[in-house]
């Protein structure tokens, strides 16, 4: 076997690992047998060290690719390795779109387990995991069948656990009906964040979607002016026509590195100027694309190689609904310090599910873009960490490429109830990532 | 493992006692690193050191004695490095250095043996043991500090200079044997430094305090530079100062 470079998709920390890519449950089971270390890793979208693993095994979910047929309550079996672009492809056309999706449609099934993402209608649909009806996991001491009904501690703690319980091959969901491929969406442009976030708060119960664009390198009066978008599914009696194409592959692309240094405070700071002042300042029930709507990021494929060599982290934290102020502590910290980052994203969450680590919690949560470079930013982020802790929230583990083991234990209090779930099917903690190594989670 | 920034969790420092070698250590144990071994001659500089570490928030410090004058050691002073960190080392810092005192000594065969072993035949020979280690292990990295003064040797301090100058040309050449084995290797080139060891040097332009380097150091371990410049001017002077003719190289280092 060769050694393969892996990074995440912020493209910082690679590191060295043989990748096997297996076709059917026994080939991952014996691969779980025979190696010291390993771990699963889909399309490689999370933005730090989750899915590599220095040294050990990286398995490939992409030939788990089975997508089974869609019944009439929408339930489906897919294999873990299916990206949701990939199983949408098949399901738009059919009348079904997926409960919940990212930012882009190139993540895998198994990685949104892994990662319990949530998308624009956390407020309303919850993350991924309520979702899911069964899974199937190959752990190392054996392959079962997990439901919040069977098996339902492990069920619930592999959302969350960014692979460390075993190897995901398949899992059943429930998809929800649309009848067009456009959403409805209402636009607002809002001077600072105290109105973005006081238009949220009232207003977001009446969407199923909901996200705010924050411009964090403003300061003063427009500290944190957003541009806040929110949809519902359009019926084909809301549209001169109507259709059910599935989204295409993006046109542009990235064809090489920029050079480090491009995204700075002045070009960024351009940016945001020139994105805040082109949106509409209200503009209601707007037919967009579902790709235009829920799938910006795939606007330009490599898109992170604009961040150049060194790459790039993302930082997204939630808060609970109580410490709303500390949102604002956050993007006061980050304009007044000057490091450059793009549009920051502002979503309300709903309640939490029932996952030990799982990310979401109800209220607020912020996401952000910052290139690698500033010699300060290290102790930055470490400082917003220490703000995050004492409201009582958590930064999200399929984003985070920097965090001390401590604070991870502070942010979350359940690490120690998923280790126990943990131990019993992975004794020798062979489910193990360079990110449970840098937060403790396998020992040494 | 270390993060996306370079900030090791685990680290290993031969010439640990050394001022640049003791503030980096320090920062570094403010940030992430839990596990640190320092190795170095002096005892009672080593509890000093590791005391220091201790109190910058490092969990576990421990300590290794060595000569570095003993260059069929080096092998054991690695293995006891690794084995005390008990796990997967993020980062090895080579920073020992002796620069001797050329002026008074320059034809003395001891002196320059000496001189010779501590900045280039010890450290090539724990390069290559921390080398199989880490590739090994998959993952980590080098840093190896140099000197300006490798750059081009200069006629006062050829000794210090030109064993530097061997350690400097060999790491290039390693930093290129690690690729793909998801080690890395990366050269610092210092100018004078307001350290232990450069006390008695006349104070030329560009000269830092160990503070700065240390920030230059923690930023290109962040940005994975080949090779970092402190302070990062340099890169530039020396370009022009190498390729300088002779004599007014001498004109302008010989003061």
């Amino acid at each position: 076997m060769t050694r393969t470079a892996l990074s995440g998709w912020g493209r910082t920390s690679t590191s060295y690992a043989d990748v096997l890519s297996p076709n059917n449950e026994a080939d991952v089971a014996s691969a779980l047998a025979s190696s010291p270390d390993v771990i699963a890793r889909g399309l490689g979208r999370s933005y730090g060290d989750a899915a590599s693993l220095a040294g050990g095994v990286v398995l490939s979910n992409r030939e788990l690719n089975g997508v089974g047929p869609i019944d009439a309550n929408g339930v489906v079996t897919v294999g873990a390795g299916v990206s949701l672009d990939e199983l949408l492809a098949q399901s738009i056309p059919r009348g079904w779109f997926v409960p919940v999706t990212t930012g882009t449609r190139q993540v895998t099934i198994g990685g949104a387990v892994a990662a319990d993402v949530h998308g624009k209608n956390h407020h309303v649909d919850g993350s991924f995991a309520r979702h899911v009806l069964s899974m199937r996991l190959i752990t190392p001491t054996g392959a079962l069948t997990v439901t919040p009904e069977v098996e339902a501690d492990l069920f619930w703690a592999t959302f969350g656990a960014m692979g460390l319980t075993g190897v995901v091959t398949s899992v059943t969901l429930g998809l929800i009906p649309v009848e067009t491929n456009q959403v409805l969406v209402d636009t607002d442009r809002l001077a600072n964040l105290d109105a973005v976030m006081g238009a949220m708060k009232t207003g977001d119960d009446a969407y199923r979607y909901s996200v705010a664009w924050v411009d964090c390198m403003s300061r003063g009066k427009h500290m944190g002016r957003a541009i806040l978008t929110r949809g519902v599914h359009a019926q084909p009696s809301d549209l001169q026509s109507s259709s059910l194409s599935s989204p295409r592959e993006a046109k542009l692309f990235v064809p090489f590195d920029a050079p480090s240094g491009l995204l700075n405070p002045l070009s960024v700071r351009a940016f945001n100027e020139v994105w805040f002042r082109s949106a509409p300042r209200h503009e209601e029930r707007e037919p967009q694309s579902l790709a235009t709507f829920f799938h910006p990021l795939d606007g330009v494929r490599d898109w992170n190689r604009l961040y150049g060599r060194k790459g790039f982290v993302q930082y997204q934290f939630c808060v609970p609904d109580r410490s709303a102020e500390t949102v604002v502590a956050a993007v006061d910290l980050l304009s007044s310090s000057k490091v450059a980052s793009f549009l920051a994203v502002l979503k309300r969450f709903g309640p939490a599910n029932q996952s030990p680590l799982s990310f979401p919690l109800e209220g607020w949560t912020l996401a952000l873009d910052i290139p690698v470079g500033p010699s300060k930013l290290p102790d930055i982020l470490d400082r917003l960490d220490e703000l995050v802790i004492e409201a009582g929230g958590r930064v999200y583990l399929a984003k985070d490429a920097r965090l001390s083991p401590e604070k991870f234990a502070a942010m979350y209090p359940r690490r120690d109830e998923f280790l126990a779930v943990k131990d019993r099917i992975d004794p020798e903690r062979r489910m193990s990532s360079d990110l449970a190594r840098r937060l403790d989670l396998v020992g040494r | 493992m270390e993060n996306a920034f370079g900030q090791p969790q685990t680290l290993v420092v031969l010439g640990g006692t050394s001022d640049i070698a003791r503030g980096l250590t320090k920062r570094l144990a403010a940030a992430r690193a839990h596990t640190i071994v320092l190795a170095a001659r002096s005892r009672a500089l080593l509890d000093e050191a590791s005391e220091e570490a201790t109190a910058h928030g490092a969990a576990n410090v421990d300590t290794v004695v060595f000569d570095a004058n003993d260059v069929a050691d080096a092998q054991r002073v690695v293995t006891e490095c690794f084995e005390k960190v008990d796990g997967p080392v993020d980062l090895v810092v080579m920073a020992l250095g002796l620069m001797g005192d050329q002026f008074k000594k320059e034809d003395d065969a001891a002196l320059a043996a000496e001189i010779a072993n501590v900045n280039f035949a010890w450290p090539v020979a724990a390069l290559a043991e921390t080398r199989r280690r880490l590739v090994a292990q998959g993952s980590g990295r080098i840093l190896v500090i140099s000197s300006v003064a490798a750059v081009r040797v200069r006629r006062n301090l050829y000794l210090y200079g030109g064993a530097k100058a061997g350690l400097d040309r060999l790491c290039q050449g390693m930093a290129d044997s690690l690729e793909g084995t998801g080690v890395r290797l990366q050269l610092l080139r210092p100018g004078v430094v307001r350290t232990r060891m450069a006390e008695g040097l006349p104070n030329v332009p560009f000269t830092t305090d160990v503070d700065e380097v240390v920030t230059n150091i923690l930023k290109g371990l962040a940005n994975g530079d080949a090779v970092i410049w402190s302070p990062p001017i340099l890169r530039y002077i020396f370009l022009v100062l190498e390729h300088l003719p002779k004599a007014l190289w001498r004109k302008v280092m010989d003061r």
